[in-house]
């Protein structure tokens, strides 16, 4: 198969002066299930890594984003300022947030795991905010009003209670990451994104295109569903008040 | 010189800016492309979510959407529509930005209307209003802070995004990044990057200052909202599918 260079920046092939070339008469199917078992190998290399990367990046963002929203639940005076940075982290386009990170990281997978950790760690922490601060103040008083030590109140009243709305932002902020690892094909690194644009520089290869998206969204949706699966099995109150 | 001194002097040329191809065209030619299609999926999404959010049905369908929106990476819809007969070019980019435009406005339009409280409405039919009357008067200022806040949504991302076309073969400032990139000459990169970073972020100030002007009643910068929330408690800014691009 003609390779149209691995940049493909050039015009060439919708100029009209080049005109029809035989591998334009070629079949060219959406869907190949060949391309599927010839290639399996490297479909599962690729989404070895893009599981790597994104479960990486969502367990490191909310690491960090867990004892930032604690804090920035104490006063407003934290709370704005970490919002608004989340605000100003989240408007910064992938691509631009990896080339940024290029100079320091270089080519490696370091550079698309940071920048996926500066994505989920902001969605992260306004859903963690979020969880705690609907916490009622009441019960953390009467929390308090027990006996029950700072670290202890955290543990079986705030965490409990706010442990639907970490699941919800664990939920986006990992479905969002698997679709983000995609732009790290810019270094080189983007899991299945490696596909779509393999296919797209191995002279529109459409069987490889659709093999890498389709892979990412089932990717995504199965990742959904264990973490829904996880949220039924830590929260059985939810039901039994339900029942 | 380090690669982000190198950028400076990049974006200090003015060469760099005027020449055909240069800055100046890249970022008209994403902005061009943005523009037509927020408004191409805006003419789609706002009438539809309209209907359902007045008729108060249909929120499983767009939920649905948000989410599986949500799933699909931007850059598998750039390339899927880049190699389609369509050809790659604008055309596709435009069209695959639409795509990803429709399911912000869409969404945030229909919990807009659908939060519009009955009885304000029927008090309007009472006055003696026209149906007309009532989604012109009432339902849409009601609604309209949401509904702007998903068309600033979608024009952030559709920005932002617009710089992965240049990945598949598109235009717009994307262009620097891959460019750079290519050449090994990380200074230009850098100054793509933050091109393109700094118009997302512009776009984010103009259209929150844009619905802030049109908002009528008590009216609220978006990005001090947390600041201005009493009881301390900070409403979450409601955004329909809230992905960084």
């Amino acid at each position: 198969m003609t390779s149209l260079g691995a940049r493909p920046l050039l015009d060439a092939v919708s100029d009209p002066a080049v005109g029809l070339l035989a591998v334009d008469e070629a079949p060219n199917p959406w869907v190949d299930p060949s391309y599927v078992t010839d290639n399996w190998d490297s479909i599962l290399a690729y989404t070895g890594e893009h599981v790597r990367l994104t479960v990486l990046a969502v367990v490191i963002g909310a690491v960090i984003a867990l004892p930032l929203a604690l804090l920035a639940r104490r006063s407003r005076f934290l709370s704005a300022p970490v919002l608004g940075l989340s605000t100003v982290v989240y408007t910064i386009p992938s691509l631009a947030m990896f080339a940024l990170l290029v100079p320091f990281t270089g080519l490696s997978s370091n550079t698309v795991l940071i920048g996926l950790v500066a994505y989920s760690l902001v969605i992260l922490v306004r859903n963690f905010l979020a969880g705690l601060q609907g916490v009622p103040a009441d019960v953390r008083e009467a929390a308090r009003g027990m006996g029950l030590s700072p670290a202890q109140a955290l543990w079986r009243v705030d965490l409990p209670l706010a442990l639907p709305a970490f699941m919800a932002g664990l939920r986006i902020a990992t479905v969002s990451t698997v679709a983000l690892t995609t732009v790290g094909v810019l270094v080189g690194h983007g899991g299945l994104g490696q596909l779509i644009t393999g296919g797209f520089a191995a002279n529109f290869y459409r069987a490889e295109i659709v093999t890498g998206a389709v892979g990412c969204v089932l990717l995504a949706l199965l990742a959904d569903v264990l973490l829904a699966g996880a949220e039924r099995a830590l929260t059985p109150w939810v039901r039994a008040v339900r029942a | 010189m380090n690669d982000f001194s190198r950028a400076l002097v990049y974006l200090n040329d003015p060469y760099n800016w005027s020449r055909p191809n240069g800055i100046a065209d890249l970022a008209l030619e994403h902005l061009v492309i943005s523009a037509v299609a927020v408004l191409a999926a805006a003419v789609l999404a706002l009438p539809v979510g309209v209907a359902l959010g007045t008729a108060r049905r249909g929120a499983g369908l767009v939920v649905v959407l948000s989410n599986v929106s949500r799933a699909v990476p931007t850059l598998a819809l750039l390339t899927l529509f880049a190699v389609s007969p369509i050809g790659f070019g604008n055309r596709a980019t435009t069209i695959a930005l639409a795509v990803f435009a429709v399911p912000p406005i869409l969404t945030n339009t229909f919990v807009g209307f659908r939060g519009v409280d009955p009885e304000v409405r029927e008090a309007a039919r009472g006055m003696g209003m026209s149906r007309g009357q009532v989604l012109a008067r009432v339902e849409l200022p009601l609604a309209l802070p949401l509904v702007t806040t998903g068309i600033r949504t979608a024009a952030v991302q559709v920005v932002a995004t617009a710089g992965l076309a240049a990945l598949v073969g598109g235009g717009g400032l994307g262009r620097l990044i891959n460019l750079g990139f290519g050449q090994q000459d990380y200074g230009v990169m850098i100054a793509g990057a933050i091109l393109v970073a700094g118009l997302a972020l512009l776009t984010e100030a103009v259209l929150a200052l844009l619905s802030w002007a049109l908002t009528p009643g008590p009216r609220r910068l978006p990005f001090l909202q947390v600041r201005t929330a009493n009881g301390g408690s900070p409403v979450p800014e409601p955004t329909a599918s809230g992905v960084p691009l």
